[in-house]
């Protein structure tokens, strides 16, 4: 069974095509998505265990061989992605089946749905810059329209912008895609890796590096790219909000990983200094925001900025130990981020704001909403048994090891920053007298948020179990040979 | 050859970022229009412009001109034909609910509405 990395990007893109078939029967459409991501989830758990044992695991499509045809990559990092994706995927649509409502399930939702998550596995598995641009236009398109969908003016204002940001972005892709390919001859991204090799990243290189950058910095929401993001994530309903948080941005960040690990890692003192620059003006940037507002989806919006960075800025240190540090607080950050847009959907829907002075006193109608958010609050900031924890201390202990302190206590502020930030929701919102709401059940709406809560716990509390994985996923990283080996069968 | 396109395309990003400056959303949305151009006379002309028969093999020519750039740009058309199209529809919605098609006024927050 060598097509196993293809069935993440299969059984959504088949589920999507039949699901335009029948749109008015939303039963049918809940029953076989919810089939479909249990199927996909199967999958993934299966491919994890399959480069667990047999190591990085590579398709020619079409059997061509590696430079000439599209060659898809699962190594570890890619396949926990892909993991992790169905999981937040697998918790937004159960949330959809309750919070979305008719006049949206019938204009083909989880078709978009099916589509966006074909864009995210095939971003993650892809081993050809070209067709990383394809399944980003993918995932972007469909976003679009479960931005829009609905059709609210707030929605049509802000998809307006968001998508003139992404169209410029994407033509700024192509044009990267062109300037690398001017230079070097070829799309396969270990062969890439060969050529720049050879070249030796010469002045044209970095400055395509830093090209790619912007590119994937309008993605993924780094200083002074991320304009565009508080607006958009304002607008959409809270499941497409969840998706979103928990993977668009995450693609932006795995492109830059992917990236300035494979292809970009010679000239490290100019390329990966600016990336560390970024990602702490980035930190700054969303701290700033994070603490500013009184407004909860504007505070976990900013939150995923802060988180943005913390990543990209392991990413420029290129130890190690930062790698293993950010591959840790990538996957929990995707899960952490998509529940607490859960969360504080879930807030909104009973008290009907999202303003923080509107309301309190919620713990005393909902206490397991009230002490599940204070575990995510926990777990955000990396309180030890939480799942945040071991990500960042790896982070920091990698800038101490280089010798940045001043990095390293930036990383350490803006995490007691985030903390406050979201405790400022708890105290405020479940604390204090009873006011600003009616208590109605919200019975169904836990399910998929003690789930992700749950495994986002087991993370934190199994550390031993997981590094293995992480640890292979990091090695792909520091030594590209690794790749080019299993993609060129030298 | 190549530096003439190279000129020209550098005429088509200006013009492309004058007009996505601009107040009006369908001054931007052409604005678009030649962005994508711009890019995709970018790949033409960065995958060389040699003298050389198109890639037909029943051409029997000597040599040929390059066929990928040619494929990546016709992949690149049909996306940015999608991504226009949808963004032409949302335009026209956002005029007839919004009534205005200027960038200045589409500001503020869902209290707004």
């Amino acid at each position: 069974m060598i097509n196993l990395l293809l069935l993440p990007i299969l059984i959504p893109l088949v589920t999507a095509i039949l699901l335009i078939f029948f749109k008015d029967r939303v039963v049918w459409q809940k029953a076989l998505s919810l089939v479909a991501i249990l199927f996909q989830l199967a999958a993934s758990v299966l491919l994890v265990r399959r480069v667990y044992l047999e190591g990085i695991q590579t398709l020619n499509i079409g059997s061509w061989p590696a430079p000439f045809g599209i060659t898809l990559v699962s190594d570890m990092l890619s396949a926990l992605l892909v993991l992790t994706t169905s999981i937040v995927a697998l918790a937004c649509l159960i949330y959809s089946f309750y919070a979305i409502g008719k006049e949206r399930e019938k204009f083909y939702y989880y078709s978009f749905f099916q589509f966006l998550l074909v864009g995210v596995n095939g971003a993650f598995t892809t081993g050809d810059i070209f067709n990383l641009f394809v399944f980003f236009e993918v995932m972007l398109m469909s976003s679009y329209v479960l931005l829009v969908l609905g059709g609210t003016k707030m929605q049509l204002r802000e998809t307006i912008k968001y998508t003139l940001v992404n169209v410029i972005s994407s033509a700024l892709f192509v044009i990267a895609v062109g300037y690398l390919y001017a230079v070097t001859g070829t799309l396969n991204m270990a062969h890439l890796s060969i050529r720049i090799a050879e070249l030796g990243q010469s002045s044209v290189l970095t400055i395509i590096a830093v090209l790619f950058l912007i590119v994937f910095g309008l993605k993924g929401a780094i200083f002074p790219l991320y304009f565009w993001l508080p607006g958009s994530y304002y607008a959409p309903p809270t499941p497409v909000l969840a998706l979103f948080g928990g993977l668009l941005t995450k693609v932006g960040v795995y492109s830059i990983l992917r990236t300035f690990t494979l292809l970009f890692y010679h000239d490290t003192s100019y390329t990966h200094a600016l990336l560390g620059w970024l990602s702490m003006a980035t930190i700054v940037v969303g701290v700033i925001g994070a603490i500013a507002y009184r407004n909860l989806r504007q505070i976990v919006i900013y939150n995923i900025i802060v988180a943005v960075g913390v990543i990209t800025f392991g990413i420029s240190l290129m130890s190690p130990e930062s790698l293993e540090g950010s591959i840790f607080y990538l996957l929990q950050d995707m899960v952490m981020k998509s529940v607490l847009f859960l969360l504080v959907g879930i807030v909104v829907y009973v008290t009907g704001t999202n303003d923080l002075n509107k309301f309190s006193g919620l713990i005393q109608s909902y206490p397991l909403l009230g002490w599940l958010f204070f575990i995510v609050a926990l777990s955000l900031a990396g309180v030890p048994p939480f799942s945040g924890f071991i990500g960042k201390l790896l982070i920091v202990k990698a800038s101490l090891t280089e010798g940045l302190l001043f990095e390293a206590i930036i990383v350490l502020l803006s995490s007691l920053l985030v903390l406050y930030s979201v405790m400022k929701i708890f105290m405020n919102g479940f604390w204090g007298e009873k006011k600003g709401y009616e208590p109605k059940p919200i019975g169904a709406l836990y399910v998929p948020v003690v789930f992700l809560i749950l495994l986002s716990v087991l993370y934190g509390v199994g550390i031993e179990f997981i590094r293995p994985f992480i640890v292979e996923a990091t090695s792909v990283l520091v030594d590209p040979m690794i790749y080019i080996q299993a993609v060129l069968k030298e | 050859m190549e530096l003439v396109m190279i000129i020209v395309i550098g005429f088509l990003f200006a013009a492309a970022t004058y007009l996505m400056l601009s107040k009006s959303l369908l001054r931007i949305i052409i604005g678009t229009g030649l962005l994508s151009h711009g890019a995709h006379l970018l790949l033409l002309t960065m995958g060389g412009l040699k003298e050389g028969a198109p890639p037909l093999l029943g051409e029997h020519a000597e040599r040929y001109v390059d066929p990928l750039p040619q494929a990546l740009i016709l992949t690149a058309i049909v996306i940015s034909f999608g991504v226009t199209a949808f963004f032409l529809v949302l335009a026209y919605r956002s005029y007839q609910e919004l009534g205005t098609d200027n960038m200045e006024q589409m500001r503020g927050k869902e209290e707004d509405d």
